[in-house]
């Protein structure tokens, strides 16, 4: 079976056991490192030296037979506390219901990618998850042989129990203390696909009963002896900072213990560290402390304070302007070349360019941004949701020049994350605060503070030119224009890099001062949308059938050839004519429009198929059909939620997304002016996965970025008219069929 | 500050309260009642949704004043372990993707399915329409809703 090769690692390095005091067996494994060969780790000499610290994921095993999984990654909704467990549970041999998953904490010393970012945590864990699991299930073999006297290959195990041929039996509880003084195996072997009894069934969210029965889970429900609330009064307007404030009102309101400025450590730290400038405004901001939540936002609104323009005051024209002027300028990053665009446009008998463009988005993670922070002169001790504990712990650790080992981070269950919690700003801002009153205290953002004090999708435009000579498509220039930052140097491998012999992608950001960052699928839930609205626009252009095009083009990729190609042809191939065939692909009723689209990206291949009806004179989404490979799929009930999630988040998004500026001010700040998708809004997704036995790849962001290209090249279908601008919802004339499409 | 005397989840409870504080703070900061969530402040999200005298309402839109005479329930009290036929649905769908509104989603069905055990396609839409999730669970909320009217029968 394929594995993923690149992440090999030694299994000396990265697996320790020992025994437990009250009995047992703790397996520590160090999940990461197992991806990062070069970085060493001794190996302890003597295992009762072994130190929490050199590890990051746990499995204990007790005397009563009972596994308890430590699982190291953030679960911000994604189930990776669900999935990542089950890979360990089917190579260990256990029966799923004797499990039991605790989010482990982070260890900021030793490690730096316990994340949940980029649909990774899956295909970074997957080896390295089934060779502890098998590892530590040789092991208990091997106690039991022991005992019995016989060889351990004579020894068959089903469920956490170990039969010997005579048909004596030992469960893992029975000999577990003996196993945890063995010898760590090497080259254990691991299940074929075709033996798993765990992965690839149905498992239910692990943290199911306690979300339906409101048990405290998330950051916001997090409580300490003692603690206070603290509401941030924020600058109204990006490139705004504070002048003055009067809080005399404030504190004389009920519950208010304590009003204070902080952000001098914040600018120290930017000045040290200028990358966090992106994500941390520079201007003081001022802290009600009190000692409810309501208080605290009540005494908020009290404060009266001053403003002054600091920098330039932008609006939604301003950025418009700017990136037409990096679109229509010559100062680009050129991020992949292939041949000679120019001379191929020179040479061209038609070319099609057209240009598309997407607003800011906020996160609006459901559970606003909050943070718990107690700092003494003995620790720092952190609680909350976060993406990134590592990151922000160090962060933490350089801006109140504290030592890493002082600090503990815990993470919550995470009320979404959408890559929201990937900057922890709240985390810093937690932590200045309660550096500063020395009580254990929780900052909680008001709605209105999440969505105007955002790390926003950034505005982006794309600029895509195609030649075609000869009935073929000879040149394709795509342009990114986007505000601070651009495409990561990935995505211009993805299709069509390799499809086309005149190949070029040039991006170029405009410097703004509203913070911006990573937004589900960043840069792709916008690209998508855009390359393969002209995909569909040349095959009208050339006259043949879009998906045939597309087929064509993907058969001219030799990705052995080019090592920089990310996706693989023959599996967005199958994805292809998997899609077809369940959708039913130009085999639809007269009233029923379609929309195609296929995608790779975080290493998966995605097609969607949406089918548009007019419902009262307007398109209406009624159904998506949805195929997708991302290898084995480790929890199908889990994968489908997310597969479906993502889909109709992609919908939702290039429908109703819309966030402007003015002045520095965002235009929305709540749900009364900021549309997110609802239930009515929402049609049928079907899916169906491609089944190998491919190392799996992960579904928090890959069916997100083809949704808004497959609704829209459907609306072309049902309108006859074709839309370069998210949201669609901003453009209604657009949204209804042209006069002949209805007399037809 | 007054002091209120309130029905929640059949106890009477005892707060201090300025008057204008919501009914969603009391039950999260005073009760511990944390099952209700804080997701808008402003009634369009669902997030905090209660039954009050059986009708689902937005208890960060209440006053204590507006609620002193009633019956609360929260997700807290719709049943002791869990088994009341919606959260049961909830859990057979496995409808949770981040979880965070899903309290809000049960408490707005249940009082729905209550009112209305035999629901059509559209008005289970309908009655759910107000409570936002942004994992967009919807399609599973929609089954879990479906099944716990069958379950109820």
């Amino acid at each position: 079976m394929e594995t993923n090769g690149k992440m090999a690692f030694s299994r000396r390095a990265f697996m320790r056991t020992t025994g437990l005091a009250g009995g047992g067996m703790l397996i520590g494994f160090n999940l990461f490192q197992a991806c990062k060969p070069k970085v060493k780790l001794e190996p302890p000499v003597d295992l009762s030296k072994l130190q929490y610290k050199d590890f990051n994921a746990f499995i204990k095993i007790a005397e009563n037979g009972v596994v308890t999984l430590f699982s190291p990654n953030p679960e911000i909704g994604q189930g990776v506390k669900t999935s990542m467990p089950m890979i360990i549970a089917e190579e260990l041999d256990v029966a799923w219901k004797n499990v039991h998953v605790v989010q482990g904490k982070l260890d900021t010393e030793n490690f730096d990618r316990q994340v949940a970012g980029g649909s990774q945590s899956l295909r970074h864990g997957w080896d390295a998850l089934r060779q502890t699991g098998a590892t530590a299930k040789q092991m208990l073999v091997n106690a039991a042989a022991a005992r019995w006297g016989i060889d351990a290959s004579e020894c068959t195990v089903s469920e956490g129990v170990i039969t010997s041929p005579t048909g004596e039996t030992l469960g893992y509880g029975e000999v577990v203390t003996e196993a945890a003084h063995l010898e760590v195996p090497e080259n254990v072997s691991l299940k074929k696909p075709s033996e798993y009894k765990i992965i690839g069934k149905n498992a239910q969210n692990v943290d199911i009963d306690e979300i339906i029965t409101g048990k405290p889970l998330f950051g916001l429900d997090y409580k300490a002896d003692g603690m206070v609330y603290a509401a941030v009064v924020r600058p109204p307007a990006f490139g705004q900072k504070l002048v003055s404030f009067d809080a005399t009102k404030a504190m004389g309101m009920p519950g208010v213990l304590d009003v204070v400025a902080i952000g001098e450590k914040a600018r120290k730290l930017i000045e040290a560290h200028p990358n966090l400038g992106g994500i941390l405004s520079e201007s003081d901001k001022v802290v009600v402390v009190a000692e409810t939540t309501w208080q605290a936002f009540k005494a908020k609104e009290a404060i009266e304070a001053e403003w002054e323009d600091d920098s330039r005051m932008e609006s939604t024209e301003d950025h418009d302007a700017e990136l037409n002027a990096l679109l229509d300028g010559k100062e680009f990053n050129t991020m992949r070349e292939d041949g000679n665009v120019e001379k191929a446009f020179a040479e061209a008998d038609e070319v099609l360019e057209r240009t598309y463009e997407a607003p800011f988005l906020p996160h609006n993670c459901m559970e606003p941004m909050n943070f718990y922070a107690h700092i003494t002169d003995e620790k720092v001790h952190l609680v909350g949701p976060i993406q990134t504990p590592a990151w922000k712990a160090g962060a933490v650790s350089a801006m109140l020049d504290r030592k890493p080992e002082e600090i503990e981070l815990e993470m919550t269950r995470q009320g979404g994350g959408f890559g929201r919690r990937l900057y922890g700003d709240f985390v810093l801002e937690a932590a200045e605060i309660a550096d500063k009153i020395r009580k254990p205290v929780k900052v909680v953002y008001t709605r209105e503070d999440d969505m105007n004090d955002g790390i926003y999708r950034m505005a982006l435009k794309y600029r895509i030119k195609a030649g075609i000579k000869d009935g073929k498509i000879t040149a394709y220039h795509l342009k990114e224009a986007a505000v601070n930052s651009n495409m990561y140097g990935l995505i211009p491998n993805f299709f069509p890099a390799g499809a086309i012999e005149n190949y070029k992608v040039d991006a170029a950001a405009y410097k703004s001062n509203i913070t911006t960052g990573a937004w589900r699928a960043p840069y792709t839930n916008f690209l998508a949308f855009a390359e393969q609205s002209f995909f569909d626009e040349l095959a009208e252009l050339l006259d043949v059938d879009k998906v045939q095009m597309r087929i064509d083009l993907l058969k001219k990729v030799d990705a052995e050839a080019d090592e920089r190609i990310q996706y693989s042809p023959e599996r967005m191939i199958k994805v292809i004519e998997t899609a077809v065939e369940k959708s039913g692909w130009g085999n639809t009723p007269s009233n029923v429009y379609q929309g195609f689209v296929n995608y790779y990206c975080h290493n998966t291949h995605v097609a969607e198929v949406a089918d548009v009806e007019i419902e009262n004179g307007l398109p209406v989404v009624k159904k998506v059909t949805c195929v997708v490979d991302c290898g084995i799929v480790v929890n199908p009930l889990g994968a489908l939620n997310q597969i479906e999630g993502g889909v109709l988040d992609g919908i939702g998004h290039s429908m109703y997304g819309d966030f402007g500026f003015e002045n520095g001010k965002p235009m929305a700040s709540n749900y009364d002016r900021y549309r997110l998708i609802r239930m009515k809004e929402a049609p049928v997704v079907e899916t169906y996965f491609i089944e190998n036995e491919i190392a799996p790849t992960g579904l928090g962001e890959p069916t997100l970025p083809p949704a808004g290209g497959a609704i829209a090249n459907a609306f072309k279908a049902a309108t006859g008219n074709r839309l370069y601008q998210q949201p669609f919802s901003k453009f209604p004339e657009l949204l209804k069929p042209k006069e002949k499409e209805i007399i037809g | 500050m007054p002091t209120y005397q309130i029905d929640v989840n059949g106890t009477f409870q005892s707060v201090d309260v300025s008057a204008d504080t919501p009914l969603l703070w009391v039950l999260r900061d005073h009760l511990d009642l944390v099952g209700t969530k804080y997701g808008c402040g402003i009634g369009q999200c669902g997030a905090c949704t209660v039954h009050v005298d059986g009708i689902a309402m937005r208890s960060c839109s209440l006053t204590l004043e507006q609620v002193k005479d009633k019956s609360i329930t929260t997700i807290e009290g719709l049943s002791e372990f869990g088994e009341h036929p919606v959260q049961q649905a909830w859990k057979e769908v496995d409808v949770p993707q981040c979880g965070y509104c899903q309290t809000g989603q049960i408490m707005t069905a249940s009082a729905f399915l209550e009112s209305n055990p035999n629901p059509s396609g559209d008005e289970i839409r309908n009655a759910m329409h107000g409570n936002i999730c942004r994992c967009a669970s919807y399609n599973r909320i929609y089954r879990a809703v479906e099944k716990a009217a069958e379950n109820m029968d």
